[in-house]
């Protein structure tokens, strides 16, 4: 299969970036969508150029390193796919596929496809985690969880962290990630115990770092490689108001 | 004396671990704050190992490769965690966790840590369940189980099929809190290049900022490595694309010893390999094995032509498909071991029976299954799967059956450590499947999971305390020392060497060239002739790699440097795997020799002469390893020859 | 920690839900009393004349009017701080979703007709009646006041412009408000969405049947 490609090269942080067109030919149509940027790259090395930096690693979409946008959708205009899940095949031959990094005001581009989503991880220091400690837990079936809670916790967890659902909000928000580590600890009782601390800690952490407010379009629900539910956000501004009335945080 | 000492508790191996704990020095919590530990790697064991340390009021400094700690590759285990509960009263107890460990390891493993692994296995379930780990439940609430691996007992408890994920995104979680708390610093996109010893203690690390392309210089009192395994010197395996054997390269080029390193997993539903420029391999869940059939074409025409595509798997009749497995195996048929099951794929294909365009795939068929159980049944057990298959091999496997094929999925082999996890250099542990420690000759099917986590819980924040106890008057050695400032030119050179090279071969290039030889000569089954022609042709391809390849120079960021970097390590570590292979004349487990096979084409081990962990110690570029022998002694397991008839 | 502290992003999209929500309470009984006008023309001058300048319907009339500022001030404000949430580098493609209304991207837009559309509704009813009144001076007939401006076509098509932006924002504005307040879960969401979206209809067809019906009784 033949392509031709709309990237964006940025040197790094602080050079302006641009689109750089390509055309590659000959892609198989088994490849991933990261294979091909490989093939890509292997002739931009024989050619002496710069290869294009993305990131990845698992290939195979659990770790959520990927994330490209790609035609104006996060991974790709496909349902429940990475973009290192996404074949070419999908694609149609001689295809203009424009390929641009996730663009948010909390995700600096750091070089190419490549942005700094450490946002994330901040959030999750905020809050999002049981506060145990190694050891001297309880045994494992000494607390009962309901079958469906732990269900619908599961489905929360199931999120990757890869930012999609930011890159496409048109807010930039960071609502449907942060609700689903809410969620998945909200459902639990071993999460319950602090959850008022938590939900109220992770909301402020993530409005400090300056992502957007969720205005309800649910694109991130539809774009989410894992397919994360709104409810999730439902759930995190129920407990976060009911915990800012009952219990609000202490002014640190 | 044997250079090697393990450091085994003395008495009974019940109560050998509760001994050690008992005997083991403490710091005091006022010395521990003086106290800096480095960590590298954030998956099960670095993270865990990390988040603990931090909570005991250590300084901790911990690395990873990536973005994000989370991203660590123990998030893509899938099936489940092993754990010694007997919730399901269905006999299981911490010696038959153990017992059956020993023996899935074919004898190869250290009775004492197999033993403390298993006690473990129970407070990794307890642990995670109180950080909010959401493993399947029944409709009691209680926690559920299922059979894995052939095992006789249900022990696995398990997280959908993204155990790994939830596992690690626990510790990702204590991890969090302790970098909040701030008693861990958290150093992302770094990769370790080399550890600093001072006075024959590890005392700190250089790594490379992977975005500023800048060396950094680390110091701390101890080094944890968790780096992982060295599956990617087959260049196409189930590891991530930057799981690396750096990190322990340098640590065995620094006088760490290597053990088996011949030793590695191949897990035998994989998604086959389709073409050249394929970056890696997916891993179905073995448990497809449960009710799929698996089968090649009788008549080697019919391969041939399936293998050109003039005709499909369901024009094939049924007495024309040869269910080799079930064939030859009568008793287990197509559940037996991962090593039996990967070896026979490879020997059908080999022979000419392979079933797709590359001839290296066999079939896995759910048609007798959809019709005993329904498409429903069918769908509820492997659904999932079934659509991983589709999205990648864009078959639907309901109607057409799958293809699989082997692929290497995880390396046994790695650091030597002793009792305390703790390599040949002073104050260098290895956590995970960076050290050698339990799995022996093959590793079984949801234990990975449990080593990485009771390494990094439950057993370094014991024995790195005790090797702290007497360093608490040493001060940090400041990075400017020169121990710091030779080590990072070393690194520069070796730096400026791959970046004056100027050639014209790329660096996967060679990589796929290394691993073809892997997997040609050092893969599944081995024999003498093939392992000695290993050795030659990788060292001519290192030699070509130094002479000709291409890694462009450029400030910053470089992913080729990086690639190139980790290629000249899996260049000098193919060698030895291939070596120890050579050295290791008998099967057992994922080592398998032609020439040492029962009449039935078993593995044959050869316990009187090899029943030891192989240590090599580096000798220099120029000179071959010395081989250290670590003699295993089983006192509380039969040693049995497997039989899966 | 200084004191300029800002509300948080959910908290400010309570206040969004709860102005919103309170809007659409004043329509569904603005619409009611609307459709009286079609059954019972003298009955609407009731109405009007029971909802002149009495101090209950002036102190509903203010709290109405700081519910509609408050709504808008924070639409801007929200809408600001997305905005610069995005960042300065645009995408230069940005695609569809299926599930995803083209209402809930446009929010904003749409609220912004529908704010001109009640300005121009002061400005031809309530400025001669309420006001009219607080004036001191008689306030308008209700009834000739629709007669009168719906029998100009272009007031017609206008105000069918605005109440179709209308259903528009209640389209999404209804559930969203649930999701903000947070009483949207798994067994409601599509629930609450369809009620949402029924409501909406009833609401500003209560509209459209007043704005239709006089318009056709002037050109036929």
């Amino acid at each position: 299969m033949n392509f031709k490609l709309k990237i964006w090269r940025q040197a790094d942080a602080k050079s302006k970036g641009k689109f750089v067109d390509y055309e590659l030919n000959d892609v198989p149509a088994e490849a991933s969508f990261l294979e091909m940027l490989d093939i890509l790259n292997e002739t931009l090395v024989r050619k002496g150029e710069d290869p294009v930096s993305f990131d990845h690693d698992c290939r195979e979409g659990i770790c959520g390193a990927c994330g490209l946008y790609i035609n104006g959708h996060p991974h790709g205009n496909f349902k429940n796919t990475t973009t290192c899940q996404l074949h070419m095949r999908k694609f149609r031959d001689g295809e203009t596929i424009t390929v641009e990094p996730w663009r948010a005001k909390p995700f600096p581009v750091i070089k190419d496809l490549m942005v700094d989503r450490s946002a994330l991880d901040a959030i999750i220091q905020a809050g999002g985690f049981v506060s145990c400690h190694t050891g001297g837990v309880p045994d494992a079936n000494s607390i009962l969880v309901n079958k469906k809670d732990a269900d619908l916790a599961m489905d929360a967890a199931s999120c990757i962290g890869c930012g999609a659902c930011v890159a496409t909000c048109k807010n930039a928000s960071a609502m449907l990630f942060v609700s689903a580590k809410v969620s998945q600890f909200a459902l639990l009782p071993q999460g319950q115990v602090e959850a008022r601390e938590r939900v109220q800690k992770m909301v402020r952490k993530m409005d400090e770092l300056g992502f957007g407010n969720c205005s309800n379009t649910y694109a991130c629900q539809a774009e989410c490689p894992k397919s994360i539910s709104v409810t999730n956000i439902a759930r995190m501004n129920r407990q976060y108001l009911s915990a800012r009335l009952a219990d609000p945080l202490q002014e640190d | 004396m044997n250079v090697l000492d393990s450091k085994i508790p003395l008495g009974d191996i019940r109560e050998k671990w509760n001994s050690y704990k008992a005997g083991q020095q403490l710091v005091n919590p006022a010395n521990k704050r003086k106290l800096d530990i480095i960590v590298i790697g954030t998956g099960l064991a670095g993270a865990s190992a990390a988040a603990s340390l931090g909570e005991m009021g250590f300084n901790v400094k911990v690395f990873c490769i990536q973005d994000s700690p989370r991203r660590a590759h123990s998030i893509a285990a899938q099936g489940g965690i092993n754990a010694a509960k007997n919730y399901p009263n269905d006999g299981d107890s911490i010696w038959r966790l153990f017992y059956d460990t020993v023996k899935g390891g074919d004898y190869r493993a250290r009775e004492a840590n197999v033993y403390r692994l298993a006690e473990l296995s129970n407070n990794i379930i307890d642990q995670c369940v109180a950080q909010g780990v959401p493993f399947a439940r029944e409709y009691s609430g209680m926690l559920a189980n299922r059979s894995f691996g052939g095992a006789q007992v249900s022990r696995t408890f398990y997280a959908r099929g993204q155990t790994g994920q939830q596992l690690l995104l626990g510790a990702y979680g204590a991890l969090s809190k302790e970098v909040a708390r701030g008693t861990v610093q958290m150093f992302t996109r770094r990769e370790m290049m080399d550890i600093v010893i001072v006075d024959g203690r590890a005392r700190g690390v250089i790594v490379r900022n992977l975005v500023t392309g800048a060396l950094e210089r680390y110091s701390a009192h101890a080094v944890v490595l968790a780096s992982g395994g060295y599956g990617n010197v087959f260049f196409l395996s189930t590891n991530a694309m930057s799981s690396n054997g750096s990190a322990i390269w340098h640590a065995y080029k620094k006088g760490a010893f290597m053990a088996n390193p011949c030793f590695t997993q191949i897990h035998p539903t994989c998604i086959p390999v389709h073409g050249d420029y394929q970056s890696k391999l997916t891993l179905m869940s073995e448990s497809l094995r449960n009710d799929g059939r698996i089968w090649t074409p009788k008549d080697k025409d019919v391969a041939e032509r399936l293998r050109k595509g003039l005709m499909k798997a369901s024009d094939i009749a049924e007495e024309d498909r040869d269910y080799y497995l079930e064939r030859r195996y009568p008793a287990f048929g197509n559940l037996v071991p991962r090593d039996v099951a990967s070896r026979a794929a490879k020997e059908r294909c080999d022979d000419g029976f392979g079933v797709n365009n590359t001839g290296r795939a066999v079939f896995l068929d759910f048609k007798e299954a959809i019709q005993r159980l329904g498409k429903h049944t069918v769908e509820a057990r492997y659904g999932n799967l079934f659509e991983m298959y589709e999205r990648i091999v864009d078959e639907n496997p309901y109607d057409t059956p799958m293809m699989i094929y082997p692929a290497v999925h995880y390396t046994m082999g790695g650091l030597w450590v002793d009792y305390e996890l703790q390599t040949t250099v002073k104050g260098l542990f290895a956590a995970g499947e960076a050290n050698f420690s339990d799995h022996g000759a093959n590793r079984l099917g949801a234990s990975a999971l449990m080593q990485g986590l009771s390494d990094g819980y439950f057993i370094l924040p014991y024995t790195l305390q005790n090797y702290l106890a007497d360093q608490i008057r040493e001060p940090v050695v400041p990075v400017s020392d020169n121990a710091f400032v030779e080590t990072e030119k070393e690194v520069q050179k070796r730096i400026d060497t791959l970046l004056n090279v100027n050639g014209k071969t790329t660096v996967d290039t060679i990589h796929k060239h290394l691993g073809n030889i892997m997997w040609e000569y050092v893969g599944m089954a081995r024999e003498k002739q093939g392992l000695m022609k290993a050795v030659d042709m990788i060292r001519d391809l290192r030699a070509e790699f130094w002479h000709d390849v291409r890694v462009p120079r450029r400030d910053g960021m470089n992913n080729e440097l990086e690639k190139a970097l980790r290629v000249a390590d899996f260049l000098e570590m193919g060698e030895l795997i291939a070596r120890d292979a050579l050295m290791r004349e008998e099967s057992c487990g994922g080592h398998f020799r032609i020439e040492y096979q029962t009449a039935d084409g078993e593995a044959l081990r050869n316990d009187k002469d090899f029943s030891f962990v192989a240590a090599y110690e580096y000798k220099g570029n120029d000179n071959a390893p010395v081989l250290h022998k670590e003699e295993l002694e089983f006192e509380n397991v039969e040693v049995k020859q497997r039989n899966y008839k | 920690m200084n004191k300029k502290k800002s509300l948080s992003s959910v908290t400010k999209k309570l206040i969004m839900a709860i102005t919103g929500g309170l809007l659409v309470f004043f329509l569904l009984f603005h619409g009611a009393m609307n459709v009286v006008s079609i059954i019972s023309p003298d009955g609407y001058e009731m109405i009007c004349e029971f909802l002149g300048a009495n101090w209950y319907a002036l102190v509903a009339t203010v709290i109405l009017a700081f519910m509609v500022v408050l709504h808008f001030v924070y639409a801007f404000v929200l809408s600001y701080q997305n905005w610069r949430a995005r960042g300065k580098q645009r995408y230069a493609v940005v695609g569809r979703q299926n599930d995803v209304s083209w209402a809930a991207k446009n929010m904003l837009v749409i609220g912004v007709i529908v704010l001109c559309g009640i300005v121009l509704h002061l400005m031809n009813f309530w400025y001669d009646m309420q006001w009219a009144e607080i004036q001191g001076k008689a306030p308008a007939s209700g009834m000739e006041k629709i007669r009168s401006i719906f029998s100009e076509s272009y007031y017609s098509i206008i105000y069918l412009i605005w109440l179709a932006a209308l259903w528009f924002h209640l389209s999404h504005g209804i559930s969203s408000v649930m999701q903000s307040i947070g009483w949207n879960n798994n067994v409601w969401q599509r629930r609450i969405d369809i009620i949402g979206k029924i409501l909406a209809a009833l609401i500003v067809l209560m509209f459209v049947s007043v704005v239709v019906y006089y318009w056709l009784i002037y050109l036929l």
